[in-house]
């Protein structure tokens, strides 16, 4: 398959069922409320050494938030359970507590119900208070600007993560105004995120390392340093590979959010030096899910 | 189907105890069974279809016609349902209320909705005293649900109340929230004396000043974020409390009551 000059691999990246969950902040104004959902959202590239991922879903307008001020939609995406209910309560402690004129709620009714201000309360040292609103319990902890409003729970569900896409392209630059045309449309759709600085990763790896003590390594099939060393995948013109990675709420979320990104950068096309997408699996022996590229594309 | 309707055909000048006239004892009863219902009426026990003309089948949506003061416990322990008072009530209204809606287009005496655990009441006149508190010598009084009341209340409302809501478009009586646990009561009109009598936890929002207190003590003038929520948790009911108008996030808040947990507010919409 071939889309505005571009190759599209006949391959698929395979993804793996996670738990995940949403959190609205809202603050005074929308860049407070940016602030804590980056501070909240802050090291959480990769479960293999964050313990999550985390990311931004979208801004939301006064009108969609619960207590009708600015803020952000943020998702947190974990192995298990219990993984992610401590990743969320350590964050919004340490990052949406702690962040002036924060107030914190559930982005899920449904699900497992976690605790998202529940045992924050207790920083309140007895002068917490708790509301119960149509049915949702809040809490309202003294702190020095005022009060910090959260919601007692939210709702986890089952999710998927590690949907992923790769641009191959003739130089760094091309490849990286690519990648930013993607995730520009990517972010546009709902419920997912893409965990990684910015939306992209140039450090794909493979499963397994020469060193014992390590579980992945660079994937050096697509290092373009080491075309003449190693089993390359890429052709002789391909300068420069990043990868895309998304965790979404549902197959099919992570589905429409590849087909926007990867018709992105077929959009600029091979003039613009792209040359190839491919994915990023492990010959699906690991992962349930398989986003087979040139189906999403069809 | 049309609404069962329990309409008075004279008013008695005995007390009448309408507790077994609630939806859920009625649903699996067929219109005879239903009026050779006994209540008691003072000393004595007498047939529903004695004191009542009765019409419809609906269980679910009970209506009670020519209503009067006279007619306590309406709606005890009801469980799902929605019973329309037209007229006054007696004593007890809703007492121990677990689900549900009740409607009432008069006034309502003593102890309406006392010890209420979930779902809708609306009183269109006044209510009496011991408006969703706990029975004499219980500790608990209202548990959850929403109590709305477009007149005025007596004293002592929400007494001992532990969660829910009270809403009052007019004045409340004296000793309003005493002994209260949490939970939240709001009164446009003016407060009696004795607000927040002995409160431990919970809140008072009130549009006008009460009554200085030496148990309160001022926490100063304040925007709480979590009012837009409470107000927007109120525009599904037919109340001023619903309207836009209503709505303010800035107050100046009181804590007590300090002769006992003083955890309790009295929040003062700042004009």
């Amino acid at each position: 398959m071939i889309i505005n000059g571009v190759a599209i691999d006949a391959t698929f990246a395979e993804a793996f069922p996670m738990k995940a969950t949403r959190a609205i902040i809202t603050a005074q104004n929308e860049k407070w409320a940016m602030i804590s959902a980056q501070a909240m959202t802050g090291f959480a590239t990769s479960v293999i050494a964050c313990g999550c991922e985390a990311g931004i879903e979208r801004v939301l307008d006064p009108s969609e938030t619960p207590d009708g001020r600015p803020g952000v939609s943020i998702m947190i995406f974990a192995m298990g359970g219990k993984g992610l209910a401590k990743q969320l309560e350590t964050r919004a402690g340490q990052c949406v507590l702690t962040s002036p004129t924060s107030a914190l709620f559930a982005g899920i009714d449904g699900g497992t119900r976690i605790a998202l201000g529940k045992n924050l309360r207790y920083f309140g040292d007895g002068f917490q208070v708790s509301k119960l609103i149509d049915g949702k319990r809040y809490w309202r902890i003294p702190v020095m600007d005022g009060e910090f409003l959260t919601e007692a729970t939210t709702g986890q569900v089952d999710a998927v993560g590690g949907g992923n896409f790769l641009v191959l392209a003739e130089s760094q630059p091309q490849a990286l105004v690519a990648c930013e045309a993607a995730i520009e449309e990517m972010r546009k759709i709902p419920n997912v995120i893409m965990p990684f600085p910015g939306g992209v990763v140039r450090s794909g790896s493979k499963v397994g390392s020469k060193y014992a003590s390590l579980g992945a390594s660079t994937n050096d099939a697509f290092c373009p340093t080491l075309k003449g060393m190693t089993q390359t995948d890429l052709s002789p013109e391909i300068e420069s590979v990043m990868e895309i990675v998304i965790d979404g709420l549902s197959k099919e979320d992570i589905d429409k959010a590849m087909r926007v990104g990867i018709q992105a950068v077929c959009n600029l096309g091979a003039t613009a030096g792209i040359k190839r997408i491919s994915a990023g699996n492990y010959g699906g022996k690991l992962g349930p899910f398989h986003f087979h590229l040139q189906e999403i594309m069809a | 189907m049309s609404a069962l309707t329990f309409t008075l055909k004279h008013r008695p000048d005995q007390r009448v105890d309408m507790s077994p006239l609630v939806c859920q004892k009625l649903a699996d009863l067929e219109f005879a069974e239903i009026a050779a219902l006994t209540l008691q009426n003072g000393k004595r026990k007498v047939r529903v279809d004695e004191l009542f003309g009765m019409d419809g089948s609906d269980a679910q949506n009970i209506v009670i016609k020519n209503s009067f003061n006279k007619l306590d416990f309406i709606g005890k322990e009801l469980e799902g349902g929605r019973i329309t008072v037209e007229g006054d009530a007696g004593a007890y209204l809703g007492l121990g209320m677990k689900s549900g809606e009740i409607t009432v287009s008069g006034d309502v005496g003593l102890y309406a909705a006392c010890e209420m655990k979930k779902g809708f009441l609306s009183i269109n006149g006044n209510a009496g005293d011991f408006l969703g508190a706990a029975l004499p010598g219980n500790k608990m009084g209202m548990k959850g649900g929403t109590i709305l009341v477009k007149g005025n209340v007596g004293e002592r409302a929400g007494d001992h109340m532990r969660r829910g809501n009270i809403l009052i478009e007019g004045n409340a009586g004296d000793y309003c929230g005493s002994r209260m646990t949490a939970g939240t009561i709001a009164v446009m009109g003016q407060t009696g004396r004795y607000l927040g009598f002995a409160m431990r936890r919970g809140t008072l929002l009130l549009w006008n000043p009460p009554l200085a207190s030496a148990r309160f003590n001022d926490c100063g003038a304040h925007t709480l974020a979590f009012l837009p929520i409470l107000f927007a948790s109120f525009k599904k009911l037919n109340s001023k409390f619903a309207e836009g108008s209503a709505s303010f996030n800035r107050v100046r808040r009181y804590a007590g009551d300090m002769s006992e947990m003083g955890r309790g507010e009295v929040l003062v919409k700042i004009s």
